[in-house]
């Protein structure tokens, strides 16, 4: 199952990798792509438990950083 | 972003009055700067606690904030100030120049139209194009952006499509043609009926399409978030060395200096300018791509392309037009004419392609009462009597069989040979065409040195040897079943150097194996084909082979800016931590060298988008 999410706030490139890094090592996360310059983030993970998945990732991002958006496109 | 303006507006005032008035009592001096410092400061300390209370500790804003910390340390206020109100404002210039580039890249793929009047009940409604549904009309007026696909069912107009093709000159539209959203309408007013949903439609295929290429990573991105991986500690760990190893071992010197030293490393520890540059660099390559033509649907393959090293081309509808055209008329005492209408009225009836090019040559009414009879010979031609003379048309065994001496025709093609009361009167050749485009796109293959341009073809040997040697082609596979030329492929592809490319083109039809084989598939004519978009790599809006070229050069491009950047950002970080490693740069210097190397990287990437010249 794919997902697509527009990403605002994010400071640099660099957080944008970090952040990738943290959310593809979640449970269920087939493959995670974040662009800093498209502002998109592009979630790939099983079908069966997304409720569960999105909120883990919303978590992550309020964790490594807060003052950032995502809106399900 | 205003109240950040503010706060580093106060601080450099701040700033100035500390360093230009030397005030009696220096602890004025000083409380002035740790004031500056806390306006300008606070929010990246903030973000620096917070992140290191989960353990981020190679993280930019704990590193500016260690640095300017240590700075006051060691009494060097005006320093620490420095540090930090540079690193504002070189993050202010940068968000800037990511906005703008940003904004200057999806303009160029600004075809999303915002609404569509929809007519319902005699009365037009404009609605949200995604609120539309497949069969209901709708009005374009000029000017207007066409919403959705779909056929016109009243009116005519000229459209501009080139937001999707890169074509320039107006297509002119009617009464039953199709339309796809995208374009705009330039004259007219059209109606169109709805052929597929907004979600289906060309116009949100082509963004999405562009808009997911960023996300597929190429080599050089890769390679810098690994390199920024072990960059920042490496560089935090010397400075921690430098820190404390020289004053112990080096006799008179103090150990403020050498920590002086350690924390211009950190200033220069993110690896922010080059993290940023290399994807712009790719989006940009892909927009300034898309304005052409051409959609690339991936960062991978457009930095594949510039290794290009052997280039296959299919035939038919390829490198030909793929559609039968009459090529010559030889009219023996009767005239051209004369013999293209006998012919045209003799396949009036059949709708095979070699008849509709004899009508489409001939370009004239056919007055049916002239036609008195017609006997289709199958495998043979046609046998007929237009007005009062009795005709004959088809190929050599016809006239063999009917006993006509007529001289053999050696060209290349299909030939149609005709006889008017059993008296040999001349020949008609159909063949298909080279396209004009493929010899310029020949050329300027052969003008960047690519090293084997090849043609494969399902079609009989001489006439795939005639178009291979006419376009000058390296080599030509003929009479190839389609997992024959999966085969081919695969022989070629252990041809090319460790690190060169085979690239693919073929007109998408039946050329699914073959594209996914090869190191990159290239689809072309795919408006409106959305197999041709799901199957390629690369997808040339227009059935121009030349197009490729032109990917081609603007991969070199991107790539040669892509390399600039990398090595033009890592040699003056090197060279700015050599400096202060030596004590021979102030931590001035060093914000500087860090700011100025991410706003030149992040412009020399948006000159991608000038494409005029490729």
């Amino acid at each position: 199952m794919k997902s697509k999410f527009k990403i605002k706030g994010l400071d640099c490139a660099n957080c944008a990798s970090q952040l990738e890094k943290s959310i593809q090592k979640l449970d269920g996360i087939n493959n995670v792509s974040i662009n800093f310059i498209t502002q998109r983030m592009d979630l790939e993970y099983a079908e069966t438990k997304k409720e569960k998945i999105l909120e883990n990732v919303r978590k992550i991002i309020k964790r490594e950083e807060p003052d950032v958006v995502i809106e399900e496109v | 972003m205003n109240k950040k303006r503010i706060k580093i507006t106060i601080s450099l005032i701040l700033f100035v009055i500390a360093i230009a008035i030397d005030f009696d009592n220096n602890l004025i001096n000083n409380a002035i700067y740790v004031v500056a410092y806390v306006i300008v400061g606070f929010e990246i300390i903030k973000k620096a606690i917070r992140n290191i209370s989960r353990g981020k500790i190679f993280d930019e804003n704990f590193l500016m904030t260690v640095a300017t910390i240590g700075a006051f340390g060691i009494d060097e206020f005006p320093e620490a100030v420095a540090v930090m109100l540079f690193y504002q404002i070189g993050e202010l210039f940068q968000n800037y120049a990511v906005d703008k580039s940003r904004k200057s890249i999806s303009s160029l793929m600004d075809i999303r139209p915002d609404f569509a009047n929809v007519e319902k009940n005699g009365k037009i409604q404009k609605l949200d194009p995604n609120d539309v549904k497949i069969g209901e009309i709708i009005i374009i007026k000029p000017g207007e952006k066409i919403p959705l696909d779909g056929y016109i069912i009243e009116g005519k107009s000229s459209i501009d499509t080139k937001a999707l093709t890169g074509e320039s000159l107006p297509k002119e539209v009617k009464e039953g043609e199709e339309v796809l959203s995208g374009s705009i309408n330039l004259n007219g007013v059209i109606k169109i009926k709805v052929s597929k949903e907004y979600g289906d439609s060309t116009v949100s295929k082509i963004l999405d399409l562009v808009e997911n290429a960023s996300n597929k990573k190429s080599k050089s991105e890769n390679f810098i978030t690994k390199f920024a991986q072990y960059y920042t500690p490496i560089v935090v760990i010397i400075a921690v060395i430098l820190a404390i190893i020289p004053p112990l071992i080096i006799s008179g010197t103090t150990f403020s200096d050498w920590l002086y030293r350690a924390l211009s490393f950190l200033v220069v520890s993110c690896p922010c300018a080059l993290v940023i540059s290399i994807p712009l660099s790719f989006f940009g390559g892909i927009g300034g791509a898309s304005k052409i033509g051409v959609l690339i649907k991936g960062s991978n393959y457009l930095e594949q392309l510039a290794n290009t090293e052997i280039i296959v081309f299919d035939k038919t509808g390829t490198l030909t037009k793929g559609v039968f055209e009459v090529q010559k008329v030889k009219a023996i005492d009767v005239s051209e004419e004369e013999l293209l209408k006998l012919a045209a009225y003799s396949e009036n009836y059949s709708n095979h392609p070699i008849a509709l090019s004899i009508k489409s040559a001939y370009n004239k009414a056919i007055d049916e009462k002239q036609i008195a009879e017609i006997q289709e010979l199958p495998g043979l031609g046609i046998v007929s009597k237009i007005g009062n003379q009795n005709v004959l048309i088809g190929n050599e065994k016809l006239m063999n069989e009917k006993k006509i001496d007529f001289t053999k025709c050696d060209d290349i093609g299909t030939v149609l040979y005709v006889a008017i009361e059993k008296k040999y009167v001349g020949y008609i050749l159909i063949s298909d065409k080279i396209k004009d485009d493929s010899i310029k796109a020949i050329k300027n293959l052969r003008k960047i040195n690519i090293k084997q341009i090849v043609m494969l073809t399902g079609d009989r040997k001489h006439v795939g040897e005639n178009v291979a040697e006419k376009l000058g082609l390296d080599k030509v596979y003929s009479e190839l079943l389609p997992d024959e030329k999966v085969r081919k492929i695969e022989k070629l592809l252990k041809e090319k150097s460790e690190n060169g490319k085979l690239i693919f083109v073929g007109d998408g039809i039946n050329d699914a194996p073959v594209l996914a084989i090869s190191d990159i598939g290239v689809a072309m004519g795919g408006v409106g084909s959305d197999a041709a978009i799901e199957a390629a790599d690369i997808v040339l809006m227009t059935d121009e082979p030349s197009k490729i070229v032109n990917a081609i050069n603007l991969s070199k491009k991107t790539m040669k800016i892509v390399k600039e950047n990398i090595i033009f950002a890592i040699s003056v970080k090197i060279l700015v931590l050599i400096l202060s490693a030596l004590g021979l740069t102030t931590m001035w210097g060093a914000v500087f060298a860090d700011v100025g190397v991410s706003i030149i990287a992040i412009i020399n990437s948006l000159r991608i988008l000038s494409v005029k010249n490729i």
